[in-house]
């Protein structure tokens, strides 16, 4: 008999794979349905964020961080902001504090939603998408309410927030928290236990806490292996030191942890939004300095020097002082961070951006390697990919 | 015991038959969809929607060419022309916005200091054709005439708040 020379098998995921989440390619290699290689390849929605910011001033460069990861866009502001606030050495009011807070739970739980009801999609289970979709509905309305549009803030200032809360909108989240956990509970009834959501799972793309950290996780990925990192703990930003919460952990550091912390990390979340809200206290929620937040719109009307200050903040925007900085948040995703230098003008010299979900899609060859064809999308989703950040 | 009732489970389908009975019990739950154009969503008074220029009640127009607006677009969507007029008021000439640059940001009605430029609640101003959607100064006023009265109650109803 003659020898065969049979070649791997090689195939195109994406870039327009329902299960690719967004425009992502990747190149596998295939022996049979074992994967052998697999190779991201991405950039199909580079927009070139970080050379645009250093054309504008810092607080027209705040639209671009709503795009980036755009299922939590507050979360994305709040790096930069942090980031600006520091170089320019600025207090926050603390009204301002626990509102940012407050909103970047809320985007949490907004990008959790997505995250774990399109996964059960990518393994087959359609239902918890449409039941969890009208809970996310409620909150991108919380979202309009208070800033005016559904996705795209532009809420977080450097300085505090733009507006403060409407009045009532505290009571509304508030019940929304109490009606939100029977919702979540029926989603779980129809997976956790479910076989086939865990034969799709379970043990697949497992990585240890040495992998993890070698690769540079953050965020729920990091978790998953059993590792308590979480920026909000081992260094507290805005008020999170006065929340009391959980740092969820996993152990086997598969699929089905990662989904399982992001749920857990629901919970948690809206534990915070609860406490945030009691313990709000009244005030300003913007800097009261004119140098770098605009006075109140009554005052630049009947005062001369708010106005000058109106115009000068809204032509040439504020100076920031040269130096630089790093300043991260924990995202949804992960650890998201701003690192700014200025060169003392009004715009910044340099702004670069980690997004956790570029670092995690590196680890994409890693963790399908030998598992079937059909186990990529759902390494994929348990991954929590947005391709606005991972591009930029 | 546990790997007993553990095999007992599984082999009557109890998860599969307890996530059915709960689909069907949401199947008879009132319906969260709306009718869209007939049902529209709640909007709440910080809509950041299409743009509208406004006059003051006695027909003026509000905008003084300040450039403001101009100069905060971080999209750079707007392109503003001014001359002073006959009685030596300063007014615009040209007020034009590209609506296919504009990023709904708000910026250009935060920085508005007469409250001229805002963008008001109508979300429904999509066009066949890109031409349509590079909006002069007679479409923006026009926009101000149509909308003025929502635009004006929104205007109150956030004032406590700017």
């Amino acid at each position: 008999m003659a020898d065969v020379d049979i070649k791997n098998y090689c195939l195109n995921f994406g870039p327009q794979h329902p299960a690719a989440h967004g425009v992502l390619r990747m190149v596998m290699e295939l022996d049979g349905e074992i994967v052998e290689r697999v190779d991201p390849h991405i950039g199909l929605l580079h927009r070139g964020t970080e050379k645009l910011i250093e054309q504008k001033q810092y607080l027209q460069a705040m639209p671009y961080f709503d795009r980036l990861d755009y299922v939590a866009p507050m979360n994305q502001e709040h790096a930069f902001v942090l980031a600006v606030e520091k170089l320019l050495d600025a207090e926050v009011p603390i009204r301002g504090q626990y509102i940012r807070v407050l909103f970047s739970e809320i985007g949490r739980v907004l990008n959790h939603i997505l995250n774990i009801t399109t996964h059960a999609m990518d393994v087959g289970a359609l239902t918890p998408i449409l039941w969890l979709f009208e809970e996310r509905e409620k909150l991108m309305e919380f979202y309009e309410r208070i800033c005016g549009a559904r996705l795209h803030a532009a809420f977080f200032r450097p300085g505090g927030v733009h507006q403060d809360m409407p009045a009532g909108m505290a009571e509304d989240i508030l019940k929304w928290a109490d009606e939100y956990e029977q919702v979540q509970q029926d989603v779980e009834t129809l997976l956790i236990d479910n076989r086939i959501f865990k034969q799709r799972n379970v043990n697949i793309g497992v990585a240890d806490a040495e992998t993890a950290l070698a690769w540079g996780w953050t965020g729920p990925m990091l978790r998953s292996t059993g590792l308590a990192w979480d920026l909000r703990k081992s260094q507290p930003y805005e008020v999170y030191d006065k929340m009391d919460f959980k740092v969820v952990v996993g152990n086997a550091g598969d699929c089905y942890d990662r989904f399982m912390m992001r749920l857990a990390e629901i919970r948690e979340s809206i534990k915070i939004i609860r406490q945030c809200i009691e313990q709000m206290p009244e005030g300003p929620v913007m800097s009261l300095d004119n140098k770098i937040a605009p006075p109140r719109r009554a005052d630049m009307k009947t005062s001369m020097e708010s106005l000058i200050h109106h115009f000068k903040l809204y032509t040439e925007g504020f100076r920031v002082p040269e130096g630089e900085a790093y300043a991260a948040v924990e995202a949804p995703k992960g650890e998201f961070g701003v690192y700014l230098v200025s060169d003392g003008s009004n715009r910044p010299y340099r702004c670069k951006i980690r997004a956790p979900g570029f670092v995690h899609l590196q680890s994409m060859d890693l963790l399908c390697r030998g598992h079937m064809l059909a186990d990529a999308p759902a390494v994929l989703g348990a991954m929590d990919i947005v391709f606005g950040e991972v591009d930029r | 015991m546990s790997a007993i009732a553990q095999t007992v489970k599984s082999l009557i389908l109890k998860e599969f038959f307890a996530a059915f009975w709960l689909s069907i019990k949401y199947m008879f739950k009132p319906k969260a969809t709306i009718n869209y154009p007939y049902e529209k969503g709640p909007l709440s008074p910080r809509f950041r929607g299409e743009h509208a220029l406004r006059r003051y009640p006695n027909g003026e127009e509000r905008c003084i060419a300040c450039k403001l607006c101009e100069a905060i677009c971080p999209a750079q969507a707007i392109t503003i022309e001014a001359e002073p007029r006959e009685d030596g008021s300063r007014r615009t000439t040209r007020y034009d916005i590209d609506m296919t640059k504009c990023i709904y940001c708000g910026f250009c009605q935060e920085a508005c200091p007469v409250d001229a430029i805002v963008e008001g609640p109508n979300f429904e101003f999509a066009t066949e054709t890109r031409a349509e959607l590079l909006y002069s100064k007679e479409k923006l006023l026009a926009n101000g005439e149509r909308w003025e009265r929502e635009i004006a109650q929104n205007i109150a109803a956030d004032a406590p708040y700017r």
